[in-house]
């Protein structure tokens, strides 16, 4: 074979193998769509057809009416705890990665190991006691064991900010000094706002993560009117029988769509922000 | 007047919110932890310590026998493939071609569906009259399985459900191509090879530190698996106790038969276990893995 077409068989080849895998990797969710999008009747027609022969939105209605997927009070619970957790997530971990980066201190070295050790203790190990805790505290049934933790930072995103202070000069926090500027100031008006990309990744993956959360949720929320929406969705699946597949999966459809969403919208940030804490880890 | 506090105070001041943090929600309740794991703990009585009974029990308990080896054979199953899998995907998605930003996209896009969420679609998906999949193996002549009503399918599912979020190792490793040079790439085609030469001399070498960060973190997942087939399953053990795993025979022993004592003394052992296995990983990974510039 002459060297063009051989490159153009190849390019061909790989062509085809990624329509394929990407194909694959999107049609659970694209048949996710189409079965909510079919009535009743269609959902358990023999032999199936993949496209809704009659698309309808008839079973989103029916979830919004329902009783067992209460989706704006559940969006909203989760939204409460997301924002509440988010910014003292946020706040605490930049101002422990802040000590980390630039607080000169004796034992600094071994503390930033210790925590960064702590990511690999697996969550089972403290859930019992901590669930005693929060019982001791009066806190379960409520939404405090769900973002009150959250304001004590986390490991991974200290990590993930200090790393991001350090790669900021050293120069505009000496001349700020200087002319007076204290060490929180420095802080809050100079490091701070040079950050935005990096708080960004890190709000972006804590919201993420506590809208994705289910083993949370599922200890400590007691009552159907604080459930999350993981949580919810969970319990509509659980007692289905009752619930028909399209009304489930008109759930599904809105549980997701939201965080389709804001991947869509901070496309370059998630992308980002998975290479850096990848790599650098 | 500002009174200047020495170094060491400020700098407890500054790492206050992690090192509280780490008091209150990781050291005094591993602590109690494993106290309890020492002891014969119902919740609503106090604890009794009985020493190492609750290890001992785990010795003769055959459900744990059950849990422990659906794990490992899950782990052992999921992170090879999806390790193959994700490089074979990377490599794949690395190729300059027109709508690259689009693929990316669609292999990318599972791994944010909240994990509630897919296991809902894969339950549908794996529907054995009704879903897609054996839809599609019944259109090529295949009569599908029952997939997770079938006690010798309803690991494979679960393992074909995680590879469906392969994605974020995926973006990893696509990162990881991005850092080898093209000039070795270069070297090896004057050196007469090929495309699989290439891929196993050079690219293998030069991913291999991301694929010992990327399998450790694997492990770490694996042994915590619980929400989907907590989903699926509707919180049961699956068909012949064939999806039940570490994490959730210990969620059931802490919260449905309140047994506090040993559900703490598994967790203890899910921690050493994963300790181990790290371990071995990173010994083998300094034999194997090329690291550029040491």
């Amino acid at each position: 074979m002459s060297r063009p077409s051989r490159q153009t068989g190849r390019a061909l080849a790989t062509y085809l193998l990624l329509c394929v895998a990407g194909g694959m990797f999107v049609l659970p969710l694209f048949w996710m769509v189409c079965v909510s999008l079919k009535p009743s009747a269609e959902v358990l027609a023999y032999p199936p057809k993949f496209l809704p022969q009659e698309p309808q939105a008839d079973s989103y209605a029916d979830v919004f009416r329902s009783e067992s997927f209460d989706f704006l009070l559940y969006a909203r619970n989760t939204l409460v705890i997301g924002v509440l957790s988010l910014v003292g997530m946020v706040l605490s971990s930049s101002i422990a990665a802040y000590g980390f980066a630039r607080v000169p201190f004796r034992g600094r070295g071994v503390m930033f190991a210790v925590c960064l050790a702590t990511m690999m203790i697996p969550f089972p190990v403290t859930m019992v006691p901590t669930y005693m805790i929060f019982k001791y505290l009066g806190w379960i049934g409520t939404f405090q064991p769900l973002w009150v933790p959250a304001w004590f930072g986390s490991a991974f995103n200290i990590f993930l900010l200090r790393q991001f202070f350090m790669g900021i000069p050293k120069e505009l926090e000496e001349s700020a000094m200087i002319d007076g500027c204290s060490r929180w100031g420095c802080f809050w008006r100079i490091i701070l706002p040079l950050s935005k990309p990096a708080l960004a990744v890190v709000s972006l993956f804590h919201l993420l993560t506590v809208w994705n959360d289910f083993l949370g949720p599922l200890i400590y929320l007691s009552h159907q009117n604080q459930f999350t929406l993981a949580l919810g969705l969970q319990f509509l699946q659980s007692k289905a029988g009752d619930t028909p597949w399209n009304q489930l999966m008109a759930a599904t459809t809105l549980t997701i769509v939201p965080v389709l969403v804001l991947f869509f919208l901070a496309q370059r940030t998630f992308i980002r922000g998975i290479t850096t804490t990848g790599i650098k880890g | 007047m500002t009174v200047r506090l020495p170094n060491w105070i400020r700098g407890l001041i500054w790492t206050a919110p992690w090192w509280l943090g780490f008091l209150i929600f990781l050291a005094v309740p591993m602590g109690m932890s494993f106290y309890i794991s020492l002891c014969d703990y119902p919740l609503l009585q106090p604890p009794v310590y009985i020493g190492m009974d609750n290890y001992r029990e785990m010795t003769v308990d055959p459900i744990f026998h059950k849990v422990l080896s659906n794990t490992l054979i899950y782990a052992a199953c999921a992170i090879p493939l999806g390790t193959v899998l994700a490089v074979l995907l990377a490599v794949l998605l690395n190729q300059p071609v027109r709508g690259q930003a689009l693929f990316r996209t669609c292999i990318f896009v599972p791994t944010i569906v909240p994990i509630v969420a897919t296991a809902v679609i894969w339950l549908w998906m794996l529907n054995p009259q009704f879903g897609l999949i054996n839809q599609g193996l019944g259109r090529v002549g295949i009569e599908g399985p029952t997939w997770l009503a079938s006690p010798n399918w309803a690991m494979t599912s679960l393992v074909l459900v995680s590879l469906w979020a392969v994605g974020s190792p995926v973006v990893i490793y696509l990162a990881g191509l991005q850092d080898i040079p093209e000039a070795l790439y270069e070297a090896a085609r004057l050196d007469g090879a090929g495309v699989f030469r290439q891929f196993r001399h050079v690219t293998l070498p030069g991913l291999s530190p991301v694929i010992l960060f990327n399998v450790v973190i694997g492990i770490i997942a694996t042994w915590q698996v619980f929400a989907v087939p907590y989903v699926m399953m509707k919180g049961s053990p699956g068909p012949d106790r064939s999806t039940y795993f570490y994490t959730m025979y210990l969620f059931d022993n802490a919260f449905r038969y309140l047994n506090m004592g040993y559900a703490s003394a598994m967790a203890w052992v899910q921690m050493l276990i994963i300790l181990a296995l790290t371990g071995l990983v990173f010994l083998v990974g300094r034999r194997a893995v090329y690291y550029r510039g040491l």
